[in-house]
């Protein structure tokens, strides 16, 4: 048995239930996600379609001129199999607004930009229609840095964040999610033939291993190194882990204070529900 | 003796809710004739709590538990509270609580600090492991032994309630589930709270009721899974799952008289091996 194989029926009651209890006890209607065409949206759309409801769940495909045409069928194919709504709103006309006056080749500035656009027309339709934004970043990407602060990851919920992307595979495996989805190779989708695997310099199936051992079993970082794997991927994922620390905690405040918030003025976020 | 265990979703650190809630689920138990009515930990204030802690606490000649008394009719409940004491101290407590008012309170001995566990933050340590006599009519007595959660992960607990002459043995809990791992295995937390509630069960010869809860808090799963065993480790109900819901079991005295014949280990026990051993241990371990 692989480490990181789990109990795909069990996630994914536990998961049905977290976005229910959260989402019923704050009083909202339901939720809204962007649903990208990849694996992630894809299992998130779903596990939110099971848990509240097809009329409860709103998908929103954010495609920039640029952004893959299969992709976005793949989500329109999805939305239906799943009799849910999708809303495309198309971020094309903003960004192209936005860079008109400030020309960049810098694909990775277009990118993030790109994700934040897609985070606000996430967050306007929640608050118009009182649904709570699901977000879809998984475990490797939140502990590899792989996503846009206050861009995909920013939401309300979480229900992928303690699952590594291959353990997203097994779930979407266990849900029947389409094979286009399955066999598709991860992809930010932020400029055409972007590969996740491709910019991180390693493979899913490699870091998630690694990631495991460092962060679920805490093995020494010595000993990481001994896992097999080359050093030079071990040590990459060590220092993305580290350098993006920052992505995974609320800004910083300057104590001045005896109470300061997220210091020592400590609520849970569920107070009073 | 006819045990509830109430398995819910307390509002987290809404006590009003919380209290008007429990007090009609206790009404409601009484009025169907049961003994015992045992509510997770922490059940009037949920959690999670963290600076909520001082906001959420009763006092023991607070109304809340007044009201409680008021409620259960001929039962006697178990309910968790945050308790403060008369010099400012705030203890993660269960409170044994009747008509006739409050028969016991276990202050959480071990606090939980690891991990994603941070009680030791907010909470004071229970230094006590007592046991309480519930009468029920007819002559009939029961000693009743109360273990929130935590306190259960250390043997020389539910041993020292065994010395005490427990018959019951009420475990109220709070527990986040967790591990998944392994394709057809079930839920890790589930695993090692049937596994320990069976063990103590068998080894002190005594009933075990465990009561946990249900619902999220920021995130914590809260598995349900209350179960209750007789005194040879069978289980006789449960585990529910992880939905609210009440758990009905009556307990036979006949049945602790039985396992203490077949299984004299109470008996056989040498406290005074174990006396002197602690007695003897070295510092250097």
């Amino acid at each position: 048995m692989s480490d990181l194989e789990i109990n795909p029926t069990l996630a994914c009651h536990i998961l049905r239930l977290f976005i229910r209890d959260e989402v019923l006890k704050v009083g909202a209607k339901g939720v809204v996600l962007g649903v990208s065409g990849g694996i992630d949206s894809a299992l998130a759309f779903t596990l939110a379609v099971q848990a509240l409801g097809a009329e409860a769940v709103v998908g929103v495909a954010l495609p920039y001129r640029q952004s893959s045409h299969e992709s976005l069928a793949d989500a329109r194919d999805l939305a239906r199999s799943l009799q849910a709504e999708l809303a495309v709103v198309d971020i094309t006309a903003q960004i192209d607004a936005y860079f008109s006056d400030r020309p960049t080749k810098d694909q990775n500035r277009r990118g993030n930009k790109m994700a934040r656009e897609r985070m606000s027309v996430l967050y306007d339709i929640s608050q118009a229609r009182s649904l709570l934004v699901l977000g879809t970043s998984n475990k490797s990407e939140l502990l590899l840095g792989y996503g846009t602060l206050h861009g995909d990851m920013a939401h309300a919920l979480n229900p992928l964040g303690d699952l590594y992307k291959t353990q997203v595979y097994q779930l979407a495996e266990h849900l029947q999610l389409p094979e286009t989805l399955l066999r598709k190779r991860p992809s930010a989708d932020l400029f055409e033939g972007q590969l996740d695997e491709d910019d991180l310099g390693f493979t899913y199936a490699q870091a998630d291993l690694i990631l495991y051992q460092m962060v679920d079993r805490r093995l020494p970082y010595d000993e990481l190194a001994k896992l097999g794997y080359p050093e030079a991927i071990v040590s990459a994922v060590i220092e993305r882990v580290r350098r993006n620390q920052f992505k995974r905690r609320p800004p910083l405040i300057a104590k001045l204070s005896a109470r300061t918030i997220e210091i020592d003025f400590r609520y849970p976020r569920d107070w009073g529900c | 003796m006819r045990v509830s265990l109430i398995q819910h979703s307390p509002r987290l650190g809404d006590v009003g809710h919380n209290l008007g809630w429990t007090a009609e689920c206790l009404a409601q138990e009484a009025a169907l004739g049961q003994n015992l009515v045992v509510f997770p930990e922490l059940n009037l204030c949920g959690y999670f709590l963290k600076d909520l802690v001082p906001e959420t606490a009763i006092r023991l000649d607070g109304p809340e538990l007044a009201q409680l008394a008021r409620a259960a009719g001929s039962a006697t409940a178990v309910v968790g509270a945050v308790l403060e004491s008369r010099d400012h101290l705030f203890f993660n407590a269960a409170v044994v609580v009747g008509a006739e008012g409050v028969l016991h309170v276990h202050r959480k001995v071990y606090l939980p600090t690891y991990g994603m566990f941070d009680e030791q933050r907010y909470l004071a340590p229970g230094s006590a492991l007592e046991t309480v006599d519930l009468r029920l009519g007819e002559g009939e007595s029961w000693r009743v032994g109360v273990l929130v959660c935590e306190d259960l992960w250390h043997p020389s607990a539910p041993y020292l309630m065994s010395r005490r002459g427990v018959d019951l043995i009420v475990c109220p809990s709070a527990s986040p589930g967790r591990g998944i791992q392994g394709r057809d295995s079930e839920l890790g937390t589930a695993s090692i709270w049937s596994a320990m509630t069976t063990t103590y069960a068998a080894l002190f010869t005594a009933f075990v009721a465990y009561c946990n809860r249900v619902g999220f808090e920021d995130g914590h799963y809260f598995w349900g899974g209350s179960q209750l065993h007789g005194p040879d480790g069978s289980l006789l109900s449960g585990p529910s799952d992880d939905q609210p819901g009440v758990q009905r079991a009556e307990l036979d005295r006949g049945l602790l008289r039985w396992a203490r014949i077949a299984y004299p280990l109470l008996r056989d026990e040498r406290p005074d091996l174990l006396l002197r051993q602690l007695g003897e241990e070295r510092s250097d371990v």
